[in-house]
């Protein structure tokens, strides 16, 4: 590409706030944006919320000073308006079935899922780059085909099927993991009592309190649901690492390096590698935000307590605040992501800038 | 039949609809040499016969129940594939399945993708400030997190087929949107369009008649490629209970209903996974393969 005269110093850096500026703009109107879609669908709801607090023999009074305490009585925008500051100020509001402080609640079952879905990642990482350098390298080999296929056959998987399987072929006839849940029945006793939730991530807070026993059976137990949304995870990973390689190993840069005499491994694993990660940093942090959303179906499966399991019991007992304060966190997280993956971006490559 | 492919082949087309059925022509060849889309066509084109002629296939009723047949496995006489807890063989009900999978996926192959079309070709033509509302709105939707979404939809709507594909539609419009604005964009200041103004067509006919068009085969791609996201979306709403409602077939319910008696009786949750599973994967490979053949940029990569 040809070089462009630069330009000033202070203009670099006005341009760079001004696209900071606007992604921030974009940060708050989408999260506004997911706000005003809950609401909506908190306010179709056909479940009067009034009533379900007062119940069925309040009188008259009652019901209208719970209706005025919840603010239902202003006119819709003023409710939104009130609404929004609620979630900004990270009231959820109370669920219907535990009477409980929704965020209190959701950040106790949070930690669960991301323990989950960062292992997933890890794996994702680690086994999806080498599998996509190894067929961008090969491209038309049996390498690149199999690498080709085992993504394919993740994109065509339900992520629950593959779930029962792994639980019916590694845990009930193999046995080589633990069952559903986060521990043993024996462990999870013992888990109440001698572990302080430093973190809320098992495996951490079992290592913390130096209870080994209880970390290795807490591995057995994450290393199905980890190795199952990992899988995911590896097949987007390997497939985006495949292209940018390839279009990475066209440049002339490494027309260059080859003529030079550097061994190949250099020029692959070092020189084209290092632009590689730039776009790959997107894409680990896309998937790592789809990670938290594949949990749901995940979490049902494996009976892992967190956020994904918390929005679906929520569901099957109607307990509407609960799972319109799930999915905004979630969704929270997602956006926060997504953009923090854009913001990764533009910070390390000089030509997004 | 030479005389055919020669006609196909013209290199001088002498017609219009010559030269548009040589184009398929062309394209159906380089598509035919990819041994894998052709098994993702096998595939999709097998799941559509069996879905027609669903009856013909079957051996048993879909429904009814037979108590003394329960939890059959593969291989028994008359249920090749087994029965399930309610003695109804796994076969027919796969069958009969392939149909409310067809049904969701057309549904929303029809519905997301049009919807997409306009508010991207609109924003695409017009620009301005129209564009920035419509492209904020999209990038919205975009980042929401589309599974937790149609979850929420769907415990607002009530379970059901109808709400499963309109939360399933209402979740997968965006990338369309982007599409065919990005489509239009190349297009709309081309001479042809300018052609069609000078002639007094309004932006509606310029739009309809014109741009869509141009955005159809980049779109027809994308909705291939998103169709075995779909199938696996609705499944999952089927296995949380949220989408289609028993007893009828569907595939995701089927592995949801064999999962309480998983380790003994495997097969119950097993086959309707595969079902999915080659459905998607065919979706998937013809997917891949169209794109190759019909999007010319991405080809060779």
């Amino acid at each position: 590409m040809a070089h462009t005269s630069s330009p000033s110093r202070s203009r670099r850096l006005t341009a760079g706030l001004r696209s900071f500026a606007g992604l921030a703009l974009t940060l708050g109107a989408t999260f506004l944006g997911l706000l005003l879609v809950t609401f909506v669908i908190a306010r179709v709801v056909p479940i009067d919320p009034v009533l379900s607090i007062v119940g069925e023999r309040a009188t008259t009074e009652q019901y209208n000073a719970v209706r005025e305490a919840l603010g239902l009585d202003q006119p819709l925008w003023r409710q939104f308006l009130i609404y929004v500051g609620d979630a900004v100020t990270g009231d959820l509001g109370t669920s219907l079935r535990t009477r409980e402080p929704i965020a209190e609640e959701i950040a106790r079952y949070f930690p669960a899922t991301l323990e989950l879905a960062s292992i997933a990642t890890i794996f994702g990482v680690l086994v999806g780059v080498p599998a996509g350098i190894l067929a961008a390298t090969r491209p038309g080999t049996w390498v690149d085909q199999l690498v080709r296929l085992v993504g394919l056959a993740g994109y065509s998987m339900p992520v629950f099927w593959l779930g029962l399987m792994g639980l019916l072929l590694f845990y009930g006839i193999l046995g080589w993991v633990g069952g559903p849940g986060r521990l043993d029945a024996g462990f999870e006793m013992m888990f109440e009592f001698d572990v302080t939730r430093a973190t809320g991530m098992i495996l951490i807070d079992t290592a913390l309190a130096g209870r080994w026993d209880m970390f290795a059976n807490a591995l057995s137990h994450i290393v199905l649901p980890a190795g199952v949304l990992g899988y995911y995870s590896m097949a987007y990973i390997s497939r985006m690492t495949r292209s940018f390689m390839m279009n990475e190993l066209s440049q002339e840069y490494i027309t260059t390096a080859r003529v030079k005499g550097m061994p190949e491994w250099r020029v692959i694993w070092i020189h084209a590698l290092k632009n590689v990660m730039v776009p790959l940093i997107t894409v680990i942090a896309l998937s790592y935000a789809n990670l938290l959303e594949g949990s749901v179906l995940t979490e049902t499966v494996f009976a892992w307590p967190g956020l994904g399991l918390y929005i679906t019991n929520a569901l099957f007992a109607a307990d509407m605040p609960a799972v319109l304060g799930g999915t905004i966190v979630v969704g929270a997280v997602f956006v926060g992501l997504n953009m923090f993956s854009d913001l990764l971006y533009r910070l390390v490559d000089p030509r997004a800038r | 039949m030479g005389q055919i492919t020669s006609w196909l082949r013209d290199p001088n087309p002498a017609s219009r609809l010559q030269a548009r059925i040589g184009q398929y022509y062309l394209g159906w060849l380089r598509l035919s040499r990819n041994p894998l889309a052709m098994i993702g066509l096998t595939i999709v084109l097998s799941l559509l016969v069996m879905a027609a002629f669903a009856p013909l296939f079957a051996t048993h009723d879909p429904i009814a129940q037979d108590l003394g047949q329960r939890l059959l496995p593969p291989g028994t006489p008359g249920h090749w594939l087994g029965t399930d807890d309610f003695g109804r063989d796994l076969w027919t009900r796969i069958v009969y399945g392939a149909r409310i999978t067809l049904y969701i996926v057309a549904l929303v192959a029809l519905t997301a993708p049009l919807f997409g079309l306009i508010v991207g070709t609109v924003a695409g033509y017009f620009g301005g400030w129209l564009d920035q509302v419509l492209m904020r709105i999209t990038d919205i939707f975009l980042a929401f997190p589309k599974l937790i979404l149609a979850l929420a939809l769907v415990a607002v709507l009530g379970p059901g087929v109808e709400n499963a594909v309109l939360a399933i539609a209402l979740t997968s419009w965006p990338p369309y949107a982007r599409v065919a604005r990005a489509e239009t964009l190349t297009v709309r200041n081309a001479d042809y369009i300018a052609a069609v103004r000078l002639q007094g067509a309004g932006a509606l006919r310029i739009i309809w008649g014109y741009v869509m068009p141009m955005c159809l085969p980049s779109v027809i791609i994308r909705v291939t490629l998103d169709m075995a996201g779909v199938i696996l979306t609705a499944a999952g709403l089927g296995f949380l209970g949220l989408g289609v409602q028993p007893p009828l077939p569907e595939w995701g319910l089927m592995i949801s209903s064999g999962r309480k008696f998983l380790f003994e009786q495997w097969w119950v949750a097993t086959i309707p996974g595969l079902a999915i599973f080659i459905v998607s994967l065919g979706f998937n490979l013809l997917g891949d393969g169209l794109r190759d053949v019909l999007d010319p940029r991405s080809s060779g990569k």
